[in-house]
């Protein structure tokens, strides 16, 4: 952190005004806990018999929201292991001798990339029909997340096959390899192992992409709270509105936070080995594109 | 098929100019707060430093989807029902925030120490140092990653059509019950629309960017 140098270690005057502020903030900070906790105890929503019904298997609420849990990880999988052998291809087929083939690949990644999902989702889930081909939610929640995903994916594959060497793909034609052995036994092994903290990065993204099955009625966690609601709502009126939409907030934040983990524990881990030695970072270019760079 | 278009021209364009909107004002708000934050990540007081940092992480690893949600449906229950207008540029602006927050920081971070530190030496405040002589150089070097981060954000507005924003993405829900070329009309509006905004915002940035460059 370069937070240091912006100030000198504190003198006894500097020091106290930091104390002040220090003070003052953390006030601040349990001013706001305190009146989100005052405002939900006076609509009784910290009512500890409200939060149970989240633990109790006779109100059914777990087995839903496991099971929701299950097939937003199913969505998320599945879209994950095709988008990425999509994408494998795609950054093949930008990479190729073949003028032709480069344009039609760069068309499709661009295309892809310069959309909202959710425009690539409703397509899949409202023109289609008209088209008349009709497909499921599930269907078009995993095609869309598998086509935008491809694009995204291809790129970084394309970054890291271009981040290997030169000098080891022209080892491997001067011992007589073909392209396809090249590319197979030489340059991806080697860029995989270096693109495995941006894949996992992007594994994190579609995992909360995958929560925009809420919109077209997939029956992922939100879905699924919002409907238990429903089922709730003519019993007991409002009273567990409130918990059930905090535990599917929390269960995708939970699983987000603990794959961002597992990314920068990768990172950690594949930044000293040996193996990727030949390799310079991934950096993906940094210039402003219609589609941006970024998938936040 | 033209007829079809000219009679549903007006609500493809209100639908566009409320992404435009959505997207100018959650832009202006990310901008804003995630400045803010940034300065806080960098501050030292510890409380504001930790708040900053707990804000970044919690939002970075919440689907948008969730931030609407909570902003929604979940507001009402502290008493503070929002518009689903006004829903979607807090939800759209306090997520982007984030990733604001986290650009302009690696901008901070790239300023060489060497100027912080000239500041300093001037007897610069912290606040002074900060805002004369670190920031304008640090937005200099963020400005391509901070457009990325914008042009992200407008596809993003997107997901405020699953909220009861008729923003463009939901007047594809709208119209789908048109015949299939119709339809198809309709989503390359949309995706037209789209590119109406990003377009000219990369451009704007990229000019923007070879404007304020600096040399090393």
């Amino acid at each position: 952190m370069s937070a240091p140098v912006l100030f000198d270690l504190p003198g006894p005057k500097a020091r106290a005004r930091i104390r002040i502020a220090t003070v003052i903030g953390s006030l601040l900070v349990l001013a706001v806990i305190a009146f989100v906790l005052v405002r939900l105890g006076r609509n009784g929503q910290l009512d500890p018999q409200r939060w149970s019904v989240l633990f109790d298997p006779n109100s059914g609420v777990p087995q839903a929201l496991w099971e929701a849990l299950l097939r937003t990880l199913r969505v998320a999988a599945v879209g994950m292991v095709f988008a990425t052998l999509l994408g494998l291809l795609l950054a093949v087929g930008r990479l190729s001798d073949h003028r032709p083939v480069r344009i039609a690949v760069t068309a499709v990644i661009e295309f892809f990339r310069a959309i909202p999902l959710l425009v690539v989702i409703f397509a899949l889930y409202f023109v289609l029909p008209g088209l008349g081909i009709r497909l499921s939610a599930y269907a078009a929640l995993t095609g869309g997340l598998v086509l935008y995903n491809m694009a995204v994916l291809a790129e970084i594959f394309r970054a890291g096959i271009l981040s290997v060497d030169r000098g080891q793909s022209e080892a491997a034609y001067g011992i007589g390899l073909r392209k396809s052995q090249v590319m197979r036994l030489v340059l991806l092994p080697q860029a995989v192992r270096r693109m495995l903290p941006v894949l996992v990065a992007q594994l994190v993204v579609l995992l909360k992409d995958s929560s925009l099955g809420f919109i077209i009625g997939y029956f992922e966690l939100l879905r699924q709270a919002r409907s238990l609601v429903e089922f709730f709502t003519p019993r007991f009126g409002n009273q567990y509105t409130f918990q059930l939409y905090v535990a599917a907030g929390l269960i995708y934040i939970i699983v987000n936070v603990l794959l961002s983990q597992l990314a920068k524990y990768i990172e950690h881990r594949s930044r000293r080995s040996p193996k990727a030695a030949a390799t310079h970072a991934v950096v993906l270019p940094d210039t402003p594109s219609v589609t941006g760079q970024t998938s936040i | 098929m033209v007829q079809f278009f000219i009679d549903n021209f007006p609500l493809l364009r209100d639908a566009f100019l409320k992404t435009l909107e959505l997207s100018v004002l959650a832009g202006l708000l990310a901008l804003v707060l995630g400045t803010l934050l940034a300065a806080f990540r960098v501050s030292p007081i510890l409380p504001l430093r930790g708040l900053a940092t707990f804000y970044v992480e919690t939002f970075r690893n919440t689907p948008l989807t969730v931030v609407f949600f909570f902003i929604i449906f979940g507001l009402p229950q502290i008493d503070f029902a929002v518009g689903f207008f006004t829903g979607a540029v807090l939800a759209v602006g306090l997520y982007t925030a984030a990733f604001v927050c986290e650009a302009v920081r690696s901008g901070i971070n790239a300023v060489p120490p060497g100027q912080a530190e000239a500041a300093r030496a001037l007897g610069l405040t912290f606040g002074q140092s900060l805002r004369e002589v670190v920031l304008p150089q640090a937005f200099r070097t963020v400005i391509p990653p901070l457009g990325n981060v914008l042009i992200a954000m407008v596809k993003n507005t997107s997901i405020a059509a699953g909220f009861a924003v008729t923003e463009l993405t939901a007047s594809l829900q709208r119209l789908s019950n048109a015949n299939g070329g119709e339809i198809l009309l309709v989503l390359l509006a949309v995706v037209a629309g789209y590119m109406l905004i990003t377009l000219p915002a990369a451009y704007v940035v990229s000019r923007v960017e070879r404007r304020v460059a600096i040399l090393r």
